[in-house]
C-alpha cells in the first residue's frame, strides 16, 4: 500500500513552467530575494504558483455547471528571529514582485545582512507522474464521468431520488526559491470525484450518503482504477442504509472504527496536538511530552508525505524541502512533532517537510500530509466478536479539535450497533469525544486491514485549507463517549 | 463608474458579442492588512492586494462558467472565451436563466465603507493587538500564556453586471482585533478568544474589553469535568446560538428545498418552532457584515420574515430555487467567482426577546450553558444534531463548574419546538447573529 520512496532530482529552472510562460530567471529570483533580505531579514522565500482549475457538477440529472479558471501569483516571506513579514501580488512583473519584496522585508529593521547568489536544485520524489497532461483530456471525458455516476447511483436503488456529482481536477505549478539557495519546481496534479445521494421510503424522512475519492491523479484514474459507479454505488448504498437506522446511543462505550477514512480519529485526536507551532509556544495538549506514553503500546502512527498519488503526498513541501515519512507515535511513545522552517529554526530540529499552504496569499505552517496507523495483528472479525456492546463505525463526516485541551470530536455518518460479538443494527449519525493524549491508550486491538481512505480529505486550520489523507486498521478502543440521543 | 465596473460590464459584452444568450460577471478586489502578536512581539505582518472575475454566460439553456485573476484585456478574453466553450457540454436546463427584470435594482448606500479605516497606520494597528494581549495576559496569574493577538483589516470592492442591463459595484471594509489566552492550574490548560469586529473603526470594541473578555472565558473553563449522561435544558450563549442558526440556515436554504434536502419541504405556513422564535433575513441594515445593496444576481437586497412566532413564513432564494419552487427571489443569491449562485444570508438572526440572559440562566435548576461547540454534524435533511461541547454547569440557577468533553444531541425539528427562552441581547458579529436562547432539553452525553 505504501509506495517505494524514489528521490529524483528536480527538472531545472530552465525547463520550469515559470522560465517558459514567465521568463523567471535565477537573475531574477537572486534580485527578489536580495530586496527581501534587504532591511536585514536572516530568511527569505519565494513562492511562485500558477494553479488552473475545473470543475464539473451534475443535478437532478442534468450537467448545470460546468467551470474552468486560472490564479497566479507569488508570495514573498521574510524571517526575522521570531517574526514573519508576509506580502503577495497576483502580477507577476518585476516591478510588483520587488513592490511586495520591500513590504515583507519591513519586518526586520536594520541593514542588510546577508546577500543570496546562486542557487542549487533541491532533492525531491516523483509521486505523481502524470501520463496526459489535462489539455489532452476532453471536457467530454469530464462530464462523462458525472452522467456515469448519476446513473449508478439511480440505478442502484429505486428509493434513490436525487443524485449530486462532482467532478473537479486542477495543476499547480509552484515554484519555490530561498536565500539558502534552494530551487524547488514541481507539478501538482489533483483531481476528485464526489457523489451525494438522497433516498426515501414511501413513507418516512429522506436519508442521504455520500462518497468521493481522488489523489494526485488525473482523469484516467477515474476510467481505470476507481470508477465513477464506486462512488455512486457506495453513497447509494449509505443512504439506503441510514433508512433503516435507530437513534443512536449515548454515553460511554467500546468504540470500533472500521480501517480507512475512520483515521481521521488520528488527524483529529493526536495530529493536530503535535504540530510544531503550538508545540513551540507550548499551548498544546501534547507539549514538552516527546519520549512520553501517549497511547496503548499497540499504537504506531506516521506521518507520510511521500506516499505515490495520494491526496495528501507532495514532492516538495511548500518551503522546498523534501517530504518524509515521520514516526509520530512508536509503541504508544511520542517520538516527534511536524515542523516547518521557522519552528525547526527556533527549535534547533531539522524540517520534517512539513510546512504547507493553501496557496501564495498564505504563510506556510506546519500541517499533516497522511497520517495513519501501522497495521496489528488482530483479525477484525475477532475485533468485533469481542465486544458484547459497543458501537462499530465506518465512515465519518469531519471533525475538530481544541489543541489546548486535546478535547476532540468527529462525526460518525454510518455506524452500527454491536450486540454480543454481532453487528446488528445500523444507527443515526452521531459524534464522538475523546482527549487526544488519553484516547488512545484506550486501544486495546489493532486489525490487520491497514487501509488508506479514498482521498476525499480537507484539513483546516487558521483559515487555511490543504487537502490531507487518513489511515487505520480496525481499532477496538475501550472507552470512547458517544453523543447520541437514545439512553 | 469604478474600473471593477468597467470590467465586468465590457467582460458581458464581450460574451454577448461571442454568442452568449445571456451574461453576469462578477469581480472583486481587497487590500488585506494582518498583524500577529504573540507575548509582546510581533509574530507576523501581511499587507497584500488582489483582484479577481468570474463570468457565468447561458447559450440557450446551458450554462458555463469561468474566473481568472488575469483582469487584463487578454486575461478576460480568455475568461469569456473558456466560460461560452463550457456552455457547449452541458445540458438543457428550463429552468435556467437570470433573474427578471422586475427585481434587479439597487437599494443605494448602506453605509459598507469607513474612509477612516483605509488611514490607520500599521504601527497603530499592531499596538491595538499588543495592548490587547497585555490585558489579557496580566488578567490573572494563572495566565502565563497566548496564542497571540491580532488585528486584522481590509479594504474591498465588488461589482456586477448583467446582460439584462444591471451594473452596479460597492465597497466595503472591516477590521477585526481578537486575543486567544491560555490559562492553566493545576494541570488543567484551556484557552478562549474573544473579538470585536466592525465595518466601521469607531465601532469596534476598546482592547481593555476584547483582551478582558477573552481572559474571563479561558479562566472560567479551567479543571473541566466531565458530567454524567442525562437530558437537561441547554442554555446557548449568543455564540453558540449563532451556530445553531446557521444550522437552521441550511434548513431553509432554497437549494436544499427544492432537492427535498431539508425537513422543512412542504412546511410553508406551518408551525415549525416555539411562539418565541421569530428568524429574520435582513440584508439592508446599515452597517452590518450581511449587509449588500444588491445580492450577487444583481437581486435589490431586502428584509424577509422568515420565522414568525413560529410559523414558516418563507425560504430564503435565489432566481434558480425559486423558478424551480414557483416562488419568487428573495434575493439572497450568493457565489464566489466560480459556477453558479448559491443561496446565502444576508443578516440571518433570531429576534430579541425580553428577557435578560443573566434571568435565563437564573431560572434553571439543573442545565448546561454552552460556551463552545465543536465538530458539529447537523442534517438540514434529518434535523439530526449532535456536537461536541464544553461551557458551564448550571446548578439551581448559577454558573458552578466547567464541563468539557461531552456531546449536545437532538433534533432540530423538536428543537425548534422546544425554545423555552429568548434572551435581550442580540448583538451583531457577522451575518448570523443570536440572543442567548434556552432549549427545554437536549441529550448531554458524557461519562
Amino acid at each position: 500500500m505504501i509506495a517505494p520512496v524514489c528521490h529524483t532530482q528536480g527538472m531545472g529552472l530552465s525547463q520550469s513552467f515559470f522560465s517558459e510562460r514567465f521568463a523567471v530567471t535565477e537573475h531574477d529570483l537572486e534580485s527578489y530575494l536580495n530586496e527581501a533580505l534587504s532591511a536585514g531579514g536572516e530568511y527569505a522565500d519565494l513562492y511562485f504558483e500558477y494553479l488552473s482549475t475545473s470543475a464539473i457538477s451534475i443535478d437532478e440529472g442534468i450537467v448545470k455547471s460546468a467551470t474552468e479558471g486560472v490564479t497566479l501569483g507569488v508570495g514573498v516571506r521574510v524571517i526575522s528571529g521570531e517574526r514573519t513579514g508576509y506580502a503577495y501580488t497576483d502580477d507577476l512583473s518585476p516591478e510588483k514582485i520587488r513592490k511586495a519584496a520591500r513590504t515583507a522585508a519591513c519586518i526586520a529593521r536594520g541593514p542588510a545582512s546577508i546577500t543570496k547568489t546562486g542557487f542549487e536544485e533541491a532533492r525531491r520524489h516523483n509521486l505523481y507522474p502524470m501520463l496526459r497532461a489535462p489539455h489532452e483530456m476532453g471536457l467530454v471525458e469530464r462530464v462523462d464521468l458525472v452522467k456515469r455516476a448519476d446513473r449508478a447511483a439511480r440505478a442502484y436503488d429505486a428509493r434513490v431520488f436525487q443524485v449530486q456529482a462532482t467532478y473537479a481536477d486542477s495543476v499547480r505549478h509552484v515554484l519555490v526559491a530561498t536565500s539558502e539557495g534552494r530551487l524547488s519546481v514541481d507539478r501538482q496534479p489533483m483531481a476528485r470525484l464526489s457523489v451525494t445521494v438522497l433516498a426515501k421510503d414511501k413513507e418516512g424522512a429522506p436519508q442521504t450518503g455520500h462518497s468521493g475519492g481522488g489523489g494526485r491523479v488525473t482523469l484516467d484514474f477515474f476510467l481505470n482504477e476507481k470508477t465513477p459507479e464506486h462512488f455512486a454505488n457506495e453513497a447509494a448504498r449509505q443512504a439506503i442504509v441510514q433508512l433503516g437506522a435507530v437513534e443512536a446511543p449515548a454515553g460511554e462505550m467500546t468504540v470500533v472504527l472500521g480501517p480507512g477514512w475512520p483515521g481521521i480519529l488520528l488527524h483529529e485526536a493526536v495530529g493536530h496536538g503535535l504540530e510544531a507551532d503550538f508545540n513551540r509556544k507550548g499551548v498544546s495538549a501534547f507539549s514538552g511530552r516527546v519520549g512520553q506514553q501517549v497511547a496503548s503500546p499497540l499504537c504506531t502512527v506516521i506521518d507520510d508525505g511521500t506516499i505515490g498519488s495520494r491526496r495528501g503526498s507532495l514532492n516538495v513541501d511548500d518551503e522546498g524541502n523534501a517530504t518524509k515519512q515521520n514516526v509520530l507515535i512508536e509503541k504508544g511513545i511520542l517520538r516527534g512533532y511536524l515542523t516547518d522552517k521557522l519552528s525547526s529554526r527556533l527549535m534547533h530540529t531539522e524540517s520534517s517537510g512539513s510546512g504547507r499552504r493553501e496557496s501564495y496569499q498564505h504563510i506556510p505552517m506546519p500541517r499533516m500530509t497522511n497520517t495513519y496507523m501501522l497495521a496489528g495483528e488482530s483479525d477484525p472479525e475477532e475485533i468485533i466478536r469481542s465486544v458484547p456492546r459497543g458501537l462499530y463505525c465506518t465512515t465519518f463526516g469531519g471533525g475538530q479539535v481544541d489543541i489546548t485541551s486535546g478535547n476532540f470530536v468527529f462525526a460518525a455518518s454510518e455506524s452500527y450497533l454491536i450486540e454480543n460479538g454481532k453487528i446488528t443494527r445500523p444507527v443515526r449519525g452521531a459524534t464522538l469525544v475523546g482527549n487526544g493524549p488519553e484516547a488512545l491508550k484506550y486501544v486495546s486491538m489493532v486489525g490487520h486491514d491497514l487501509e488508506l481512505d479514498e482521498g476525499i480529505g480537507v484539513c483546516g486550520k487558521e483559515g487555511q485549507s490543504v487537502p490531507v489523507g487518513v489511515g487505520i486498521p480496525t481499532l477496538k478502543i475501550d472507552k470512547m463517549t458517544v453523543g447520541g440521543t437514545a439512553q | 463608474m469604478s474600473d471593477l465596473e468597467q470590467i465586468v460590464c465590457d467582460a458581458v459584452r464581450l460574451a454577448k458579442a461571442r454568442g452568449a444568450s445571456d451574461a453576469e460577471c462578477t469581480a472583486s478586489e481587497g487590500d488585506e492588512f494582518s498583524a500577529g502578536v504573540r507575548m509582546g512581539e510581533i509574530e507576523k505582518l501581511t499587507e497584500a492586494g488582489s483582484r479577481g472575475a468570474g463570468i457565468r454566460v447561458l447559450v440557450g439553456k446551458r450554462a458555463g462558467s469561468s474566473y481568472t485573476s488575469d483582469l487584463t484585456k487578454q486575461g478576460i478574453e480568455r475568461m469569456v472565451d473558456t466560460a461560452l466553450n463550457l456552455a457547449q457540454i452541458t445540458s438543457d436546463d428550463p429552468f435556467a436563466g437570470l433573474p427578471d427584470e422586475d427585481q434587479l435594482g439597487s437599494v443605494g448606500d448602506l453605509q459598507l465603507y469607513d474612509e477612516a479605516i483605509a488611514r490607520l497606520e500599521p504601527a497603530w494597528k499592531i499596538e491595538q493587538a499588543k495592548e490587547t494581549e497585555k490585558v489579557a495576559l496580566a488578567f490573572d496569574p494563572r495566565i502565563q500564556n497566548s496564542e497571540g493577538a491580532s488585528y486584522d483589516s481590509y479594504l474591498g470592492r465588488r461589482a456586477f453586471a448583467n446582460s439584462r442591463g444591471f451594473a452596479g459595484s460597492y465597497r466595503t471594509s472591516s477590521c477585526g482585533l481578537s486575543v486567544t489566552p491560555v490559562a492553566k492550574q493545576n494541570g488543567s490548560m484551556e484557552r478562549d478568544y474573544w473579538y470585536t469586529s466592525a465595518r466601521k473603526a469607531a465601532l469596534m470594541e476598546s482592547p481593555e474589553v476584547v483582551g478582558r473578555m477573552a481572559a474571563e472565558r479561558a479562566l472560567r473553563r479551567l479543571n473541566p469535568r466531565k458530567v454524567a449522561t442525562q437530558r437537561v435544558p441547554v442554555v446557548f450563549e449568543p455564540r453558540t446560538a449563532r451556530s445553531l442558526l446557521g444550522d437552521l440556515f441550511d434548513a431553509v436554504n432554497g437549494s436544499a428545498i427544492y432537492r427535498g434536502a431539508s425537513f422543512l419541504v412542504g412546511k410553508l405556513g406551518e408551525k415549525i418552532g416555539s411562539e418565541l422564535l421569530t428568524v429574520v433575513d435582513d440584508a439592508i441594515l446599515p452597517g452590518l457584515f450581511g449587509s449588500s445593496p444588491f445580492d450577487d444576481e444583481g437581486v435589490r437586497a431586502r428584509r424577509t420574515v422568515v420565522i414568525e412566532r413560529g410559523v414558516l413564513k418563507s425560504y430564503l432564494l435565489n432566481s434558480y430555487s425559486a423558478r424551480k419552487l414557483g416562488l419568487k427571489t428573495t434575493g439572497n443569491a450568493s457565489r464566489g467567482l466560480s459556477g453558479n449562485a448559491g443561496v446565502g444570508p444576508g443578516n440571518f438572526f433570531i429576534e430579541a426577546g425580553a428577557k435578560e440572559a443573566s434571568k435565563i440562566i437564573g431560572d434553571v435548576k439543573n442545565g448546561f450553558y454552552v460556551t463552545e461547540l465543536i465538530g458539529t454534524a447537523a442534517s438540514p435533511v434529518t434535523g439530526d444534531y449532535s456536537s461536541g461541547a464544553a461551557g458551564l454547569w448550571i446548578d439551581n440557577g448559577q454558573l458552578a463548574y466547567a464541563v468539557s468533553e461531552i456531546t449536545i444531541a437532538g433534533n432540530l425539528k423538536q428543537m425548534l419546538m422546544d425554545l423555552g427562552e429568548v434572551g435581550s441581547d442580540l448583538e451583531f458579529r457577522g451575518s448570523v447573529a443570536s440572543p442567548t436562547i434556552l432549549i427545554g432539553e437536549m441529550t448531554i452525553s458524557g461519562h
